[in-house]
């Protein structure tokens, strides 16, 4: 029999990547490329969406050909995506009407503080469970209708289309403009600021508010299910999945189950909590999101922190200060010591995030005596992750009445060990690293597999899941105490530091 | 008998004069210094640069001996960066093998773990990162003996303590043990360490070919060995397949 596979398609920031999965869910073949970012103006960031299209053209027969294994052997393809990216394209040409909006892009600042004070964070928190946040898409449709000439009109004439990249690269495989679907998922569609978070459809007054007319939205679809099969690349190949990157990461981590919780590190970090079929609304400044809905299954739902600066502290300890050559010499370093030395560093670089959610505040290092070495600060810089990682799980956990038990991890900096074992110090659970690093993208293979009937059930998924490692908590219950308090005065001193500009 | 090879004497005179004052210099002073056309001496410090040895001022262009010299008796490679290099190809060979994986450093005359994946099992296992190991009576050790990443002579100077009744005691045997290791390019040990136990390992390759540690797989010996006690043939595929690309990845041409 000829073995079968499932591809998933992982549309990040700053790369294209196409994995092929085989029925263990191991690894098969990884193909990758890169697509330019531009930077027009301060705060602004933005994709060419021809040129993402063009990379999974190209990184789609890499994976088929490095593996050995023609189109007839993928059994189905799943997307995972960088989220709240905004494409703009016209339905009848299929061209981009300018570049995409990517996530990071603050441009909206403005318009999130204007809606912060009316309507009021309330109005929507109460429709789609989302704060106003430069994050999201529908300020960026808003923008982008309020600075480009006659787009508002031809919108409402019903000729341009929305997107976030999942919907745009599923338009172009089924057809394009010779009938390509226009849909999105349920997760996907969560960090719209225009669904409603209960009945997973387009909220006709948030449609309104922002002035958002429907004929330019795709259609919410589950996770996973079939949607239709790809015309171009990969022809007569089901696709079966979309979800963006950091709930594909979720279900790669075999995180189904309420109070199940898994942590990717990069250069920021990004917890996810299954809370099940239960819509909690955070009180302690997380995000509600749509989890995955698996086919006609009830949706489940995730509680979100997102940590601003973790490895990109690393990268700062690296390129700005010099005091390293590579990210991982930081844990060579820190191991020169045996503790902070009493030196804590609170990375608000851009203000702080999850739990905080503080713009004033600013980067400190506090507690330097002549004591300190470089390896006390190197010590500090990831310990600040881990405590960081503590904030948002006791926000969680005031949120969530299941306690956290295990903190399943993923991402680059899962290499440092030192950093793994603060982490399981601080938090008091065991945390663990699973075999398959590449979660976000086996977490769309999963997906896609499950809905074309490759693997049976989220049992099958479960058992593919391995430990690759395990670090326990070893830290004497004062201690960790008395370092939190420490770490909790070091964040008050860092609040308040920027000053609105004063007018002379 | 072939004569000195001239472009290694010009990078030796190269380091000399780089080493004879405080100050950088820059490509002119150094090929005008030596004689040397300017061309030949930008090859000979572009490579010197490349294996760290020279290192070129930034904002100036000049050159002045690089830090990798001063530590030329220890491991160029850090460790955790060995590991941050090694962790997706040590994973999937633990997916493949479906055994232990380890990753192995030389430390003051011991094997350091400083990489471990657990078997793909879901049993309870813990992390080995941070243990020692004899370098004479485990696999990794003796890929870090046979390819000289940790001295044999220190080893032997410092008496083969024996762990069970197979472990390798007499020099002779270990010196013939190490020569098989680097004819069939892995290492086997078989209930050298603990009785029941068994493990493999194949050399990491850095820069130039030279060996920067040991990639191994262990476990119980009915595990890894056949049923005449010899290593079973497809886990010394998948290991040396697994070596081999970390290698490749640490800049190791030819591997």
């Amino acid at each position: 029999m000829v073995e079968r596979y499932v591809m998933s398609v992982d549309q990040g920031t700053n790369s294209t990547r196409c994995i092929l999965f085989d029925h263990q869910g191991r690894l098969a073949s990884v193909a990758q490329r890169e697509h330019q970012q531009h930077f027009p103006r301060p705060g602004w960031v933005e994709h060419d969406a021809v040129e993402i299209w063009r990379a999974l053209q190209r990184v789609v027969p890499d994976a088929l050909s490095e593996a050995g294994i023609g189109v007839d052997q993928v059994a189905a393809i799943g997307i995972a995506n960088q989220r709240e990216t905004t494409v703009l394209w016209d339905r009848h040409t299929g061209a981009p009407l300018g570049r995409a909006i990517v996530w990071q892009d603050t441009r909206t600042a403005p318009l999130v503080e204007d809606l912060r004070r009316a309507p009021g964070d309330e109005y929507f928190l109460d429709r789609c469970c989302l704060p106003p946040s430069t994050y999201f898409s529908a300020l960026r449709i808003r923008w982008l209708f309020d600075h480009v000439g006659g787009l508002e009109r031809r919108a409402m004439a019903g000729e341009v289309l929305f997107g976030t990249i999942e919907s745009w690269l599923i338009w172009n495989l089924t057809g394009g403009v010779d009938g390509g679907l226009h849909v999105t998922d349920a997760t996907n569609a969560s960090r719209t600021m225009l669904m409603n978070i209960r009945t997973l459809t387009w909220d006709e007054e948030l449609l309104a508010f922002f002035g958002v007319p429907r004929l330019m939205l795709p259609e919410i679809r589950s996770s996973a299910e079939s949607y239709g099969e790809a015309r171009s690349v990969v022809p007569g190949v089901r696709i079966t999945a979309a979800l963006g990157d950091q709930q594909a990461a979720l279900f790669g981590q075999t995180c189904f189950s309420p109070g199940e919780a898994k942590c990717t590190y990069g250069t920021g970090s990004f917890l996810l909590l299954n809370t099940g079929s239960e819509v909690v609304r955070s009180r302690h400044g997380l995000l509600t999101t749509v989890g995955y809905k698996i086919g006609d299954q009830p949706p489940v739902y995730a509680l979100e922190g997102s940590i601003a600066v973790t490895g990109s502290l690393v990268q700062w300890f690296r390129d700005r200060l010099g005091l390293i050559s590579s990210a991982p010499e930081i844990e060579t370093l820190a191991r020169t010591v045996e503790d902070n030395g009493g030196c804590y560093i609170v990375p608000a670089f851009s203000g702080l995030f999850a739990p905080h959610w503080r713009s004033d505040a600013r980067g400190v290092i506090v507690g330097l005596t002549s004591y300190i070495t470089k390896g006390h600060l190197a010590r500090a810089v990831l310990e600040a992750t881990g405590w960081q990682t503590r904030e948002v799980v006791d926000a969680m956990n005031a949120d969530f009445p299941v306690p956290l038990k295990l903190l399943k991890v993923d991402g680059g900096m899962t290499a440092n060990n030192l950093l793994m074992q603060f982490v399981a110090d601080v938090l008091d659970v065991p945390v663990v690293r699973p075999m398959v690093a590449e979660t976000v993208s086996l977490g769309a293979a999963y997906a896609a597999g499950l809905a074309a009937g490759y693997w049976a059930d989220l049992e099958v998924l479960r058992r593919h899941w391995h430990r690759a490692g395990q670090w326990l908590p070893d830290m004497d219950p004062g201690r960790r105490e008395s370092e939190y308090e420490n770490w909790q005065r070091a964040v008050e001193r860092s609040l308040g530091w920027m000053r609105p500009p004063r007018h002379e | 008998m072939t004569g000195p090879v001239q472009s290694i004497e010009r990078a030796a005179a190269i380091l000399r004069l780089l080493a004879g004052g405080p100050r950088r210099l820059g490509l002119g002073e150094v090929a005008a210094s030596l004689g040397l056309a300017k061309g030949t001496a930008h090859g000979i410090l572009r490579t010197l640069q490349h294996v760290d040895f020279v290192e070129q001022d930034a904002a100036t262009g000049k050159y002045q001996l690089g830090a990798a010299l001063l530590h030329l008796g220890t491991s160029y490679l850090d460790v955790n960066e060995l590991r941050s290099r090694s962790i997706n190809w040590a994973d999937a060979l633990a997916a493949r093998s479906g055994e232990a994986v380890r990753l192995g450093t030389p430390l003051e005359g011991k094997v350091l773990i400083v990489h471990h994946v657990f078997r793909p099992d879901d049993t309870l296992q813990t992390l080995d990162v941070g243990t020692l190991l004899p370098l004479h009576a485990s696999s990794l050790g003796k890929v870090l003996l046979a390819y000289g990443t940790a001295p044999v002579e220190a080893a032997l100077d410092s008496g083969l303590e024996m762990y069970t009744r197979h472990t390798v005691i007499a020099p002779e045997r270990l010196t013939e043990a190490l020569a098989e290791v680097r004819e069939q390019g892995w290492a086997v040990e078989v209930q050298e360490m603990s009785m029941g136990e068994a493990g493999v390992a194949s050399p990491i390759r850095g820069q130039g070919g030279l060996v920067v540690g040991a990639l191994g797989l262990s476990g119980p010996v009915e595990r890894i060995c056949d049923s005449h006690g010899r290593p079973r043939p497809n886990l010394i595929t998948l290991l040396r397949e697994a070596a081999r690309a970390i290698s490749r990845d640490l800049g190791a041409a030819r591997w």
